[in-house]
């Protein structure tokens, strides 16, 4: 057949990628909100923290803060367990490449949000604590859904940039869609035909993904006026 | 720490003892992609806008194609897929020039940062206010001059920050080199860590350098944003 019965190999790849996407994605917003709020709060020491987190990330390659993070983290996990006097426990990869991803592009996440916060009139969350909303009242109804709107189109950009950087976690030994048509490459000696392969399903990835941002960003957009030019 | 800096400090800047290694390969790295990359993106721009869709359709495809797959993948491509056609190995000058890693990965990262360069540059040129093209139409340029006169020099310079940001993360990108065994900064401090087990600083002392990099290109950046963009800077009374 066209996959010549590597088809279920590499459908348990797609759905790994897939999985650690989704999950690093959920990770990194919830970092990358904790990161916004923090770089807006009144609090010098959690600015400070949060610019030194941003500025560190963006600027160091996430393959090295990967590497850095698996390798180190399951020495520290290799010191504590031999100090405790139990079995070695060896990191899995997939968590490995959730907590890294998400830790990477949660700093992406923060300026996206800050951006998109400082968007949200004024005056608007005034009006919200006028009315004697608290403040988990006025964030939750009037501060997060409109915030959204301006974030949609940097949450899109970072989550295409996430999809193509989980590729990488195949090199700290995950078995996604690299690994997977890697294999099957290597098995039936038809490398290229299998590396094509891999490429086609990431551009099937991305080119759904990039359907759907287009309809949430028209659908957070309702009740929005645009100028006729 | 400091053992590894002794031992290890030439190769993480600029040779392993044999070949140029560490910074010194990154940023050759960086250079010839980013020129590369640059040279074939403005012609390719200028395809990209074109009313023709036989010219902008195949442009089209080429930045869809490369901005929607990983550049792991295509590296891969590249390094492992191509060499493994029997006909590229039997044709001596295609044999010669994948059988070496640098250069199927200088292929793939200029290829790659060549479609993200088009794609910044065509916005910028599609952005142009339109007063501008007509008044040099008015004038009697023909579409080369227009092009070289005045929509080029100006869409490249608005188009300054977001391809600073393209340079950024194609020096994050380099980092895939070593995977078809270049010796950029990250395989040195694989090789590190595999020979004395201290990852923390063998992988840190690479962060760390380049940190360094991307703080250096953000300041040439901005001098040059400072030089070239400074018509488009808030206008002081």
């Amino acid at each position: 057949m066209l996959l010549q019965g590597f088809g279920p190999l590499i459908a348990s790849g797609t759905w790994m990628t897939i999985k650690l996407a989704l999950l690093s994605m959920l990770a990194s917003v919830l970092i990358g909100l904790v990161g916004a709020s923090s770089k807006l709060s009144g609090s010098r020491l959690l600015r400070g923290l949060a610019t030194g987190y941003t500025t560190l990330i963006r600027s160091v390659p996430d393959l090295v803060i990967m590497l850095l993070l698996f390798y180190s983290l399951q020495m520290l996990l290799n010191q504590a367990t031999e100090w405790a006097g139990v079995e070695q426990i060896d990191i899995d990869p997939f968590l490995a490449g959730v907590v890294t991803l998400g830790f990477i592009y949660g700093a992406y996440f923060t300026e996206t949000f800050r951006g998109a916060f400082q968007a949200v009139p004024r005056g608007q969350l005034e009006a919200a604590v006028a009315y004697g909303m608290k403040p988990w009242q006025v964030f939750r109804r009037v501060l997060f859904p409109q915030m959204m709107r301006f974030a949609l189109p940097g949450i899109g950009n970072n989550w295409q940039v996430m999809i193509k950087a989980t590729a990488l976690v195949s090199i700290i030994g995950l078995s996604d869609i690299v690994k997977a048509t890697q294999d099957a490459g290597k098995s039936s000696m038809q490398l290229f035909y299998f590396c094509v392969v891999g490429g086609l399903i990431y551009l099937a990835i991305t080119t759904v993904s990039n359907g759907a941002l287009l309809w949430l960003e028209r659908r957070y957009s309702v009740g929005v006026r645009k100028a006729a030019l | 720490m400091n053992e590894i800096l002794q031992q290890y400090w030439q190769a993480y800047l600029w040779s392993d003892g044999y070949h140029l290694s560490g910074v010194a390969m990154t940023l050759w790295l960086l250079v010839a992609s980013i020129g590369i990359g640059f040279v074939l993106a403005v012609p390719l721009a200028v395809a990209r806008v074109s009313p023709n869709p036989l010219i902008r359709g195949p442009v089209w495809f080429y930045t869809y194609v490369f901005r929607g797959t990983p550049l792991y993948i295509q590296l891969l491509v590249f390094y492992t897929g191509i060499y493994s056609i029997e006909s590229v190995r039997a044709q001596p000058l295609l044999d010669a020039f994948f059988r070496e890693g640098i250069n199927c990965t200088l292929l793939a990262f200029a290829l790659n940062t060549c479609a993200y360069t088009v794609e910044i540059f065509a916005g910028a040129i599609r952005a142009t206010p339109y007063g501008e093209i007509e008044a040099a139409r008015a004038y009697g340029m023909s579409s080369f001059t227009l092009y070289r006169r005045v929509i080029l020099p100006s869409a490249l310079r608005r188009a300054l920050p977001y391809y600073s940001n393209e340079v950024i993360l194609m020096l994050h990108s380099t980092t895939l080199a070593f995977t078809a065994t270049v010796p950029d900064i990250l395989k040195v401090a694989r090789d590190v860590n595999s020979a004395t087990y201290a990852s923390f600083e063998a992988f840190g002392i690479a962060g760390a350098l380049y940190a360094v990099i991307v703080f250096a290109l953000v300041w040439l950046f901005r001098r040059g944003e400072q030089r070239w963009l400074a018509f488009l800077k808030p206008q002081a009374h």
